[in-house]
């Protein structure tokens, strides 16, 4: 049969189709491939904080949660709205956010340059492997007591706590994408005589984009974690302080208001971080 | 410049994949080599151009490369081996960046090589963006680009649809026609190594030996109107091959 014979408005197509189209004694096939698909349904989210938090405030209100054992959210936004007047959160956020930037940053750095030696040196991935291995599972809140004999109380031994508790996963993640990173895009990198360098710089470095990024996510919780640790040492201020305090005169409104301004700061860091992801990593699908 | 192969023998730990390849490619002249899977004729590739050493045997230039060669002896890869990060422009200027080629030239150099290989609408275009036979086109622009003296085409077309192969397989005549390189043209499709070839090198299946040369005389651009001499050609080299790939086939692997 030829292909115009089997054009849509021909009689030879409709004759061929529609007689068993409505045969009697057919049905149509079942359906059976829905239900493992996700719907994007952006209203949820605020939805179910909003739903939470008024369920909250209107248990609170009606005494079924105990003030005692949890205080309402207005309350922690009365504390928190406290901080704000008396200038307070501006001293505790400053001081938090400065170790926090300052330690990840660092953290970060040494994480991926050494990262990037495992992954590209035999002789640094035997010798320093190992090593990272051997540390990375150990709490550094454990090590905080020794990080304040050797960096002092002040903010030596806080910034070196993030500092450590970032630099092992960001070596993790650095060496693991240098690793994934397309064997045939570095041989096709040589097969065209470039250098050592522009192919590390060119096609393993960007490679490994989307592996370090998504380290960063987890670098920046776990430095979050360890900043309130440091901070319940001796800490004037600090969020970490802050909640030390609350929690010591069991002030709980301040305790959750604090509670909440780390989540906020967590919020904040995967919305930058996921704002670095598509600028970067924007040639993916 | 011509290249020259000197009995090469390798094996990969236990397993022997080539044994006592000797042969040459002669300037302007495409050699293509075919062979059941897992005889070796990727290695030997990879071999030619100097990304792997044999045990025995070597390879030898004799000659000087056309002047302004870049580089010399320019791979082109079945899977295309595109930065995805970088865009159709930005991935053939990658490869003259190196060369210390900036701004003004590498933008003659880019736009030429596009131009020829009909991809100037898609300079800004993300690999991503594109067919598989347009990203195959880029990356023989990028190799364009660098000036070879010898393509080394590591199945060019085997990631491709037949339509596609189609197409592309007729730009290359058309380009070998305008151009004349010379190029190592490695493919277990044997439509394509009696399209393209002027020499079809026939290994056997492992350890890879030469079984046979078969020469076409045919010129090239004159072939898809001889396409009934062409299919006896293929048939004949089929049934030398028949037997050997069959046993390739049946072969456990243990080599990677």
């Amino acid at each position: 049969m030829s292909h115009e014979a089997l054009d849509r408005g021909s009689p030879a197509f409709a004759d061929a189709a529609t007689p068993s189209a409505l045969a009697t004694g057919t049905r149509e096939v079942p359906f059976r491939g829905g239900g493992f698909r996700h719907r994007p349904l952006g209203w949820v989210t605020p939805l179910v904080f909003v739903v939470l938090i008024l369920l909250w405030e209107l248990g609170s209100r009606s005494g079924i949660i105990s003030n005692i054992a949890l205080p309402a959210p207005s309350e922690a936004f009365a504390a928190f709205m406290d901080l704000v007047r008396t200038g307070m959160l501006w001293k505790h956020l400053s001081a938090s956010l400065t170790r926090l930037v300052v330690g990840w940053t660092l953290g970060t750095l040494l994480g991926v340059a050494v990262g990037l030696a495992i992954g590209l040196f035999s002789l640094a991935r035997a010798g320093l492997l190992p090593l990272v291995s051997a540390l990375f599972p150990i709490p550094k809140i454990a090590l905080l007591p020794l990080f304040i004999i050797w960096f002092g109380i002040g903010e030596g031994s806080k910034v070196a706590t993030i500092l450590f508790g970032t630099f092992f996963p960001t070596v993790i993640a650095t060496y693991a994408g240098v690793d994934n990173v397309d064997r045939n895009l570095i041989r096709m990198g040589q097969s065209f005589g470039i250098s050592w360098m522009s192919i590390v710089r060119k096609i393993i470095v960007p490679g490994a984009l989307p592996a370090i990024l998504s380290g960063f996510r987890i670098s920046a919780s776990i430095a979050i974690v360890l900043l309130v640790a440091a901070e319940m040492i001796g800490a004037e201020f600090g969020i970490g302080a802050y909640i030390l305090m609350a929690g010591a005169l069991f002030a709980l409104d301040q305790l959750v208001a604090g509670v909440a301004i780390l989540s906020i700061i967590g919020l904040t860091i995967g919305w930058l971080i996921g704002r670095a992801e598509r600028t970067f990593l924007g040639w993916r699908t | 410049m011509d290249l020259l192969l000197d009995r090469i023998s390798h094996r990969y730990g236990q397993t022997e994949v080539l044994r006592d390849i000797s042969f040459d490619i002669r300037a302007g002249e495409i050699v293509c080599i075919i062979g059941p899977s897992g005889c070796g004729k990727s290695t030997l590739l990879r071999f030619i151009g100097g990304l792997e050493r044999p045990d025995a045997g070597r390879v030898l230039v004799s000659g000087e490369p056309p002047s302004g060669s870049l580089n010399p002896l320019t791979y082109i890869f079945q899977d295309f081996a595109l930065l995805p990060w970088r865009t159709v422009e930005g991935n053939i200027s990658l490869v003259l960046e190196d060369h210390g080629i900036k701004r003004a030239e590498a933008e003659s150099i880019i736009a030429d090589v596009l131009a020829r290989t009909k991809l100037s609408d898609f300079r800004k275009a993300l690999p991503r963006q594109l067919s598989g036979g347009m990203k195959q086109r880029v990356a023989i622009a990028r190799a364009l680009a660098v000036r070879p003296a010898v393509m080394l085409m590591d199945e060019p077309l085997s990631a491709l649809d037949s339509q596609t192969r189609e197409l592309l397989m007729d730009d290359l005549v058309e380009l070998w026609t305008r151009e004349r390189f010379s190029a190592c043209y490695v493919t277990h499709n044997l439509a394509e190594a009696v399209r393209l070839g002027h020499r079809i090198i026939v290994l056997s299946r492992r350890p890879g030996r030469i079984r046979e040369v078969v020469e076409i005389d045919m010129p090239l651009a004159d072939r898809p109107d001889h396409m009934a001499e062409l299919e006896k050609r293929q048939r004949e080299i089929w049934m030398m091959m028949r037997e050997e790939a069959r046993a390739a086939d049946m072969e456990i692997a243990d080599v990677a």
